[in-house]
């Protein structure tokens, strides 16, 4: 499918790897002249390089905080202004994505460890027993406490929502742009192949 | 062996279908009567030694070969829910690894098993040769992220779960098959085609598989685009975080032209090739999934409602397929699909509260409990009446009320149950005999369908059909 073989990179040499995580200017710059220099610069704070010879983005496992699996965009060295949208788009999202969730789920658990422990010492007990395990109330218990997260964080998810569908339409809006732009010079370049 | 690899393969994946109550432990029944129809797999919540785990996978992936033979989709994918637990267990407790996971089986026992996964992983990982990918992977990140500071073994390791976001054409039909919710599809198209059946016309066969056909792929299209407008919330929950775009395997440009190309010649299909008021039912239903009940999901309740609507369409598109018309019969087997969600629902969803309230999805069971309970337990209760208006439309004969009503007492009697217990276990119950209940009704309703032929003698018909009649009577 065309779009398949778009949406893989199709251009070899250099590779300069940009990471989601750190800021964008520093790292394309960084990278840049890394990579200027003949070297490879790391994926800031992903701990991972893909090798050199791959032309595609690579996906990682899910981050710890946020569940979200981070990507390392390939950026191909005859990147196009509709590319470099694309491509920025997709880590500002990712970047933003990443932040909410990581915050959100680290208040959550936060809340949750409060409340079990308030509980636990309402009900006069210790937040571990004998043998050292933690205490844990029931689904039961623990009802009021999800009811409580859920409507206190309401709004903050109804704006969230709405950035993240932004996004996402974006995102494949742009996504669909550059396809079409790939197939057309495909075509175009097929053509001349058969023409000479 | 295959065919195991294949079963684990995809049961992670498919798992979900119907969701997950989060518990540890599975009963073992078996159905007594003329129908067994389910067979699911007993698991000791406490310690598990080595050599028995092995017995007790081989023993697992035996009943699931067992229950594949007896039956479909729907079951199988409950039954796969073994090895999605095994997969579970073989994560060791850390903090890292997301805790709502954990906080969701509170149960006692669940402390021994958490502390046997330690020594158990190492052997998960040398039988995983025949476990899919997947657990593999899983496996993997839970043993990596237990010991952060490893020389340059871990690396590898943690290298390994990078992958490149490169698709490949001949997983493509695996991917697409999750994208769609291909399970859920076949449930959609077992409805529809019950629609079509207890219609009173003479059974057309390319009508039929013209109408299933449509449905089916309207019901892929609706669910690719479920699924990517939810990609960070689906990473957020247990239930749903290896689908195909939060693991990243296709793009999302890719998931919406394979929606469009399941939707636009679905529904082309029902219009053109079926009767254009079922393709207009087809339209409507994939706009109210994806642009009603999804984003309302998270901005309120009333998405359960609208959801309950959603699947209720479906059966009407198969009347309406085989008739042509809206008429009473088709709206009653809406009406008892539109009751039976919220039983099935509401009871899967009182397990999963921890990820709902954490993921910010308005649900019931979060936000009114109670509604939740009593919801379920009006709806139970409705569907006895439901079955009793069927013969008055002359849909079925008398012995349909009757010979459901056992069935339909005892999800009532679980309804109730749920209502006033209002713990995980009646959910739980009240769930899994759901899961049953409505194939059950909807074959007893078609065993008991007023056969085509005596209306045709009461000239009932419009305008006799050179087709086989396709009539059942009951002695």
């Amino acid at each position: 499918m065309a779009a398949a073989r778009v949406l893989r990179a199709g251009a070899c040499c250099r590779r300069r790897l940009l990471s989601s995580s750190s800021s964008i200017s520093s790292a394309s710059s960084s990278g840049g002249r890394a990579a200027e220099r003949g070297e490879r610069p790391d994926s800031a704070g992903l701990g991972f390089r893909p090798p050199a010879h791959s032309h595609s983005d690579w996906i990682g496992p899910p981050d710890k905080h946020s569940n979200l699996r981070p990507i390392i965009f390939y950026v191909p060295p005859d990147e196009s202004a509709l590319e470099r949208r694309l491509r920025e788009a997709r880590q500002e999202a990712q970047a933003s994505n990443q932040r909410f969730w990581a915050r959100h789920n680290r208040a959550f658990r936060q809340e949750k460890e409060e409340f079990i422990y308030s509980r636990l010492k309402a009900k006069g007990l210790e937040l571990r027993d004998e043998s050292g395990q933690k205490a844990t109330l029931n689904a039961e218990e623990m009802a009021d406490f999800y009811k409580d997260f859920l409507s206190k964080n309401f709004k903050k998810h109804l704006q969230y929502n709405r950035d993240w569908y932004k996004h996402n339409f974006r995102i494949t809006f742009l996504m669909g742009q550059v396809a079409l732009v790939r197939a057309l010079r495909w075509l175009r370049r097929r053509k001349k192949n058969v023409q000479q | 062996m295959f065919r195991e690899e294949t079963e684990l393969g995809k049961s992670l994946e498919h798992q979900k279908q119907l969701g997950e109550l989060g518990g540890l432990s599975l009963k073992k029944r078996r159905l007594r009567g003329t129908c067994r129809l389910f067979v699911w797999h007993l698991r000791n919540t406490g310690v598990r030694q080595i050599p028995c785990r092995f017995v007790h996978l081989y023993h697992v992936a035996n009943n699931r070969l067992i229950t594949f033979q007896y039956f479909n989709f729907l079951k199988r994918m409950y039954v796969t829910r073994c090895n999605k637990d095994l997969g579970q267990r073989a994560k060791p407790k850390s903090n890292s690894i997301v805790p709502p996971f954990h906080e969701l089986q509170q149960l006692d026992q669940e402390k021994k098993v958490v502390h046997k996964i330690s020594p158990v992983s190492p052997v998960h990982q040398s039988w995983s040769e025949t476990s899919s990918r997947n657990e593999l992977r899983e496996m993997k990140s839970a043993a990596e992220t237990e010991d952060s500071v490893i020389p340059v073994g871990a690396e590898s390791k943690e290298d390994r779960r990078w992958k490149e976001m490169k698709l490949r054409l001949d997983d493509l039909p695996g991917i697409l098959a999750r994208l769609s919710k291909i399970k859920l599809t076949a449930l959609v198209i077992s409805t529809t085609s019950a629609g079509f059946a207890m219609a009173p016309v003479p059974f057309e066969l390319t009508c039929f598989l013209l109408a299933s056909l449509g449905t089916g792929l309207a019901s892929c299209a609706a669910n690719s685009i479920n699924q990517f407008f939810e990609v960070p919330f689906d990473s957020n929950m247990n239930r749903t975080k290896n689908r195909p775009l939060v693991r990243g395997q296709i793009s999302p440009l890719l998931a919406v032209c394979f929606a469009a190309c399941c939707g636009i010649p679905g529904i082309a299909l029902l219009a053109l090739g079926v009767n254009p008021l079922t393709g207009a039912l087809g339209a409507f239903n994939i706009f109210l999934y994806t642009c009603c009940y999804t984003p309302l999901k998270r901005m309120s309740i009333a998405n359960t409602w609208v959801g309950a609507v959603v699947g209720a369409i479906p059966p009407v598109m198969g009347w309406t397929a085989a008739t042509g018309s809206l008429d009473a019969g088709a709206l009653l087997l809406g009406g008892i699909l539109y009751s039976w969600q919220f039983p099935h629902f509401n009871a899967l969803s009182w397990g999963l509260r921890e990820d709902y309230s954490r993921g910010g999805y308005c649900m019931m069971s979060v936000t009114h409990p109670g509604l939740c309970r009593r919801v379920a337990l009006r709806h139970c209760l409705a569907l006895i009446g439901l079955s009793t208006v069927a013969p008055v439309l002359n849909i079925t004969t008398w012995t349909f009320p009757i010979i459901s009503l056992p069935i339909n007492l005892y999800i009532s009697y679980l309804g109730f149950r749920f209502y006033r217990d209002a713990d995980r276990s009646s959910s739980r119950k009240l769930f899994f005999c759901s899961l049953w209940h409505l194939p059950m009704l909807l074959l007893v309703m078609f065993t008991c369908k007023k056969s085509v032929l005596e209306k045709e003698d009461k000239g009932d018909l419009p305008g006799g059909s050179n087709e086989m009649a396709m009539e059942i009577r009951l002695p």
